[in-house]
């Protein structure tokens, strides 16, 4: 999961905790940087009483692991809290099969440099989980990776659509396996505007533009757009991007092969202006959308009154939902895949922590092999707050609906689950408050008609920093 | 250091051996003696006073000296140390517009803050000496001083919430707004769009005209069903055929709960607009000839027009007009402005306080003696009071400015993403470009280098005000 949804969530714990002196939920510090990550405390509680269940999924069986007694690997990932937790549930099912000693260490969103200064260091763990491609390609490519091995692999091609294994590829070789992952294509509904207003969840773009319509002539705001996060309108833009320009323009884009004035980019900042340009749509106008953090967008949403429909960001709205609101997931919160703005279907934009191993052993690759199984992802969806990739995951692992909509589109997306641009690109770019990407979506929810004017900011401000 | 080295006892001796004898030529065993006496009076063996001098140097040269030299030195290299680029960093950081922002709001705020503060530190020092529950009224200027920067910042963060419901600022905005000019009765209500009407200047007029004598039907959405008033009854339609002066019509909500029923057309459970006015204007002439002010049902009846003149109806965007949102004080324009007020509201107690404890000591025979010569109150704040206080003033301003420079939290945590470019600082600009994504430590440094040397006239100010203190002290 990418850094930035901890973040959110995690200001979200914040806000609970300082709910005596403020107001619940209108926080917008969402985007402030802080270690540590409780995100899956507050998911936890989103999947309600079924989080109880004893690990060890039944009908997921696990692949056949060899005996590593007196064994022991060193793994690294980004979890605490609650999240760490539940790992440690797939780790002593792992121990209970092998009896390998596994000992887990957690960095929080500093993961990546962590590893790194581990490497350098000569300590280096043997299993890491790391929620940024970029990393691994480069570290793939300064040798400091294992690629995976062929039992490794044919775990993967068992149970893992070829899209999700080609993710993990480089330069021919398979080095990672995404594990959890994060799917930012849910757009959540306050179903009982929607039944207000007589409308049914859309699922194109222009259908998206309809049901605005109705929705602002019923007297209701459409939207509620975080746009004091920058992060939430680079997702509105890949998202729109992704499923208009299709996943292989969206990989030039990331890797900055295309510029960003290229017609392509234009014609989706176009689209999206059709939303962001009528005041009507938007909760608060423009100039609101502007002031509203993600946190407030959602909360806005599921409020009593709402002041909007509809709120778009990913699976991990729901934890603020969940806290913030008294609106059930479900039944007064659902969510339909963003709406398809071109031809790609199926499309999903994410992010996710994918198994990385740092050296050849025995009890490393087994492992990933069996984080790669649909006995491991079954133990955490049980725990809540996870979603596989891993198509034998079965629906009855996850403990709602919600939840098994999401991870079924997460698994259909396969070729076309794309990690998050901004994750991908170089920060200076994809990950400075208020500059770059962020910054520049910002500039054109301000000025939704000044396409060829954001495209040209956008491009200046790739050109500053150097793409791997 | 320069102190003889002959004057050491027996080199010997245990350095840690005992109080160190008073010598003879002085008669109380003095550590600082001013210009002008000569040589200290103590002796004491080198080793000994290394002993007591090297830790501290290596702590000072550790945690201050060698960061110090070593941002000057990473100044001068490349994102991340690897290569020598001269003073490429410094040219782009004073030709990179988001640093000259960030300059400007940095001028803006040594300019203001510090002064404010100032100010307001004298007029509360000032008036707690007048009134009776003077330390309570201090302690509670003084207290947001115990809140750190980053709690005020969240703090002030929800008091400029654009919502008035959980802003405090904009719902005073609102309130004073609200209780001279009222809300309109229907916020956000309009025709249909392409209904045969157009917008001007939130009044919304009809494309058709119609004659006297006619009848006309004005469905309207946008707003929610839930939202009309109490009185609001079915719609009925307009009578069929209105006297020849009049134009009937109605004006209702043209909506059902979950869609349904036919847009423009008087269905069963849509309800009329009461109280919503309509205006006849005349078509030649373009002036108002009637008005009228819709039924609980939603009819109305404009009377006394013109037989066989024709008229365009007009909905003034006085029924529509949607409510006051308060102001947007993180907005691009006030978003400093707002975050200067914030660090107010932390420093002008110490400021007072200080301030304070200058007042207590300036002499009152002065302001008496001034008062006997017929001074008036105004003359004595300024001639007498100010003057006197000066110094404590100035030490007030210098600390400030020297704290305004580094300031950093408050503008962080307050402002929004979307208006952090317009409320940027140097500080928080030096944390984008070297950790908060920028990554580049070369040119964040560079920035740290130029924000010391902002500081320093500010430092010097101070150390030599420092030294002046001690000679007079010493005298």
């Amino acid at each position: 999961m990418g850094a930035r949804s901890h973040r959110s969530v995690t200001a979200v714990a914040a806000v609970g905790l300082a709910s005596g002196l403020a107001l619940a939920g209108c926080s917008s510090s969402s985007s402030k940087p802080s270690a540590g990550s409780s995100n899956s405390s507050a998911a936890t509680s989103a999947s309600g009483s079924a989080s109880g269940s004893a690990p060890g999924g039944g009908t997921a069986s696990g692949p056949a692991l060899p005996d590593l007694s007196g064994k022991s690997i060193q793994v690294l990932a980004e979890w605490s809290g609650t999240e760490q937790q539940d790992f440690q549930k797939v780790i002593d099912a792992f121990t209970a099969k092998t009896h390998a000693k596994v000992s887990y260490q957690g960095a929080g969103d500093q993961t990546v440099t962590v590893l790194q200064s581990k490497i350098a260091g000569g300590g280096a763990p043997d299993v890491a989980l790391i929620a940024a491609p970029g990393a691994i390609t480069d570290l793939a490519k300064a040798g400091k990776l294992t690629p995976l091995s062929a039992d490794v692999q044919s775990t993967i091609d068992a149970n893992f659509d070829p899209g999700w294994k080609k993710l993990g590829t480089i330069d021919g070789k398979s080095y990672s396996i995404m594990f959890k992952a994060a799917d930012k294509g849910t757009f959540w509904y306050n179903t009982a505007a929607f039944q207000q207003a007589g409308i049914q969840p859309p699922t194109d773009w222009a259908g998206f533009l309809k049901d605005c319509q109705a929705l602002s002539d019923a007297g209701i705001t459409p939207v509620s757009v975080g746009g004091a996060d920058g992060w939430t309108l680079a997702d509105w833009f890949q998202n729109v991007y992704l499923s208009q320009a299709g996943p292989d323009m969206y990989d030039k884009l990331s890797h900055h092969q295309i510029p960003w004035t290229d017609p392509s980019v234009k014609q989706a900042l176009t689209t999206l202006g059709q939303l962001f340009g009528n005041d009507q749509f938007l909760a608060g106008g423009k100039s609101g959308a502007l002031q509203t953090s993600f946190n407030d967008s959602v909360t806005n949403t599921f409020k009593t009154p709402p002041k909007a429909a509809m709120v778009f960001e990913g699976d991990f709205s729901s934890s603020v939902i969940t806290s913030t609101t008294s609106a059930k997931l479900g039944t007064d919160a659902k969510f339909f895949p963003f709406p398809a703005a071109g031809s790609t279907a199926n499309f999903v934009q994410g992010s996710g922590d994918a198994a990385v191993a740092l050296n050849n052993n025995p009890a490393t690759m087994a492992f990933i092999q069996y984080l790669a199984s649909p006995e491991a992802g079954s133990i955490w969806a049980q725990a809540g707050g996870f979603l596989s990739p891993n198509k034998n995951v079965p629906a009855s692992a996850y403990p709602d609906d919600i939840t098994r909509a999401e991870a079924a589109q997460l698994t259909q997306a396969g070729p076309n689950f794309r990690f998050s641009l901004d994750d991908l690109s170089p920060a200076g770019f994809g990950g400075t408050k208020g500059a770059g990407e962020w910054g520049d979506l910002q500039y054109f929810l301000g000025h939704p008609t000044d396409v060829d004017g954001t495209a040209a900011k956008l491009e200046a401000d790739a050109a500053k920093v150097t793409w791997s | 250091m320069d102190e003889p080295l002959s004057a050491a006892p027996a080199a010997g001796a245990a350095p840690a051996a005992g109080p160190p004898a008073p010598s003879a030529a002085g008669p109380v065993p003095h550590l600082y003696s001013p210009a002008g006496h000569g040589r200290s009076p103590l002796r004491i063996p080198v080793r000994v006073r290394a002993g007591f001098l090297i830790p501290a140097a290596v702590i000072l040269a550790a945690i201050i000296i060698w960061p110090a030299v070593d941002s000057v030195w990473l100044s001068l290299h490349n994102h991340d140390g690897s290569k020598w680029v001269g003073l490429h960093n410094y040219k782009t950081m004073f030709t990179d517009s988001a640093t000259l922002t960030a300059l400007k709001n940095n001028v803006i705020w040594v300019v203001c803050a510090p002064t404010i503060a100032c100010a307001l530190g004298l007029m509360f020092a000032l008036l707690a000496e007048k009134i009776r529950w003077s330390t309570a009224f201090k302690a509670v200027i003084f207290m947001p001083m115990a809140i750190s920067f980053l709690a005020a910042g969240v703090i002030f963060e929800l008091v400029y919430q654009q919502d008035p419901n959980q802003g405090v600022a904009n719902a005073v905005a609102v309130g004073i707004h609200d209780t001279f000019a009222k809300s309109s009765q229907y916020p956000g209500a309009r025709p249909r769009p392409n209904e045969g009407t157009a917008a001007t200047g939130g009044s919304f007029n009809t494309v058709q005209t119609y004659q006297a004598g006619s009848v006309v039907t004005v469905p309207l959405v946008g707003i929610q069903a839930a939202s009309l008033p109490g009185k609001a009854a079915q719609a009925a339609a307009p009578t069929a055929a209105p006297a020849p002066d009049q134009i009937e019509g109605t004006v209702w909500l043209d909506l059902i709960y979950g869609g349904g029923g036919k847009p423009g057309s008087i269905d069963p459970g849509k309800k009329g607009m009461p109280g919503i006015s309509v205006k006849a204007v005349d078509v030649a002439t373009g002036k108002s000839a009637g008005s009228a002010s819709a039924h609980d049902d939603g009819t109305f009846t404009i009377k006394g027009l013109k037989p066989g003149d024709s008229y365009r109806l007009e909905l003034p965007g006085s029924n529509f007009a949607q409510p006051y949102r308060g102001i947007q004080w993180l907005g691009p324009s006030l978003v400093t402005p707002a975050i200067i007020a914030s660090y107010l509201w932390i420093w002008a107690g110490f400021a007072m306080v200080l301030i304070a404890a200058g007042l207590a000591s300036i002499p009152r025979e002065l302001q008496e003696a001034a008062r006997v010569d017929g001074a008036n109150e105004r003359q004595i704040f300024w001639r007498v009071t100010v003057p006197l206080l000066a110094p404590v003033l100035l030490v007030v301003l210098v600390t400030q400015v020297i704290n305004v420079l580094k300031v950093f939290d408050l503008v962080y945590v307050i402002a929004p993403g979307s208006t952090l470019p317009n409320a940027n600082v140097l500080a928080v600009q030096m944390w984008n470009v070297s950790f908060g994504g920028g990554q580049d430590q070369g040119l964040g440094s560079a920035m740290g280098v130029f924000l010391y040397a902002l500081v320093l006239p500010a430092m010097y100010f101070n150390i030599r005000r420092l030294r002046r203190e001690k000679k007079e002290g010493g005298r």
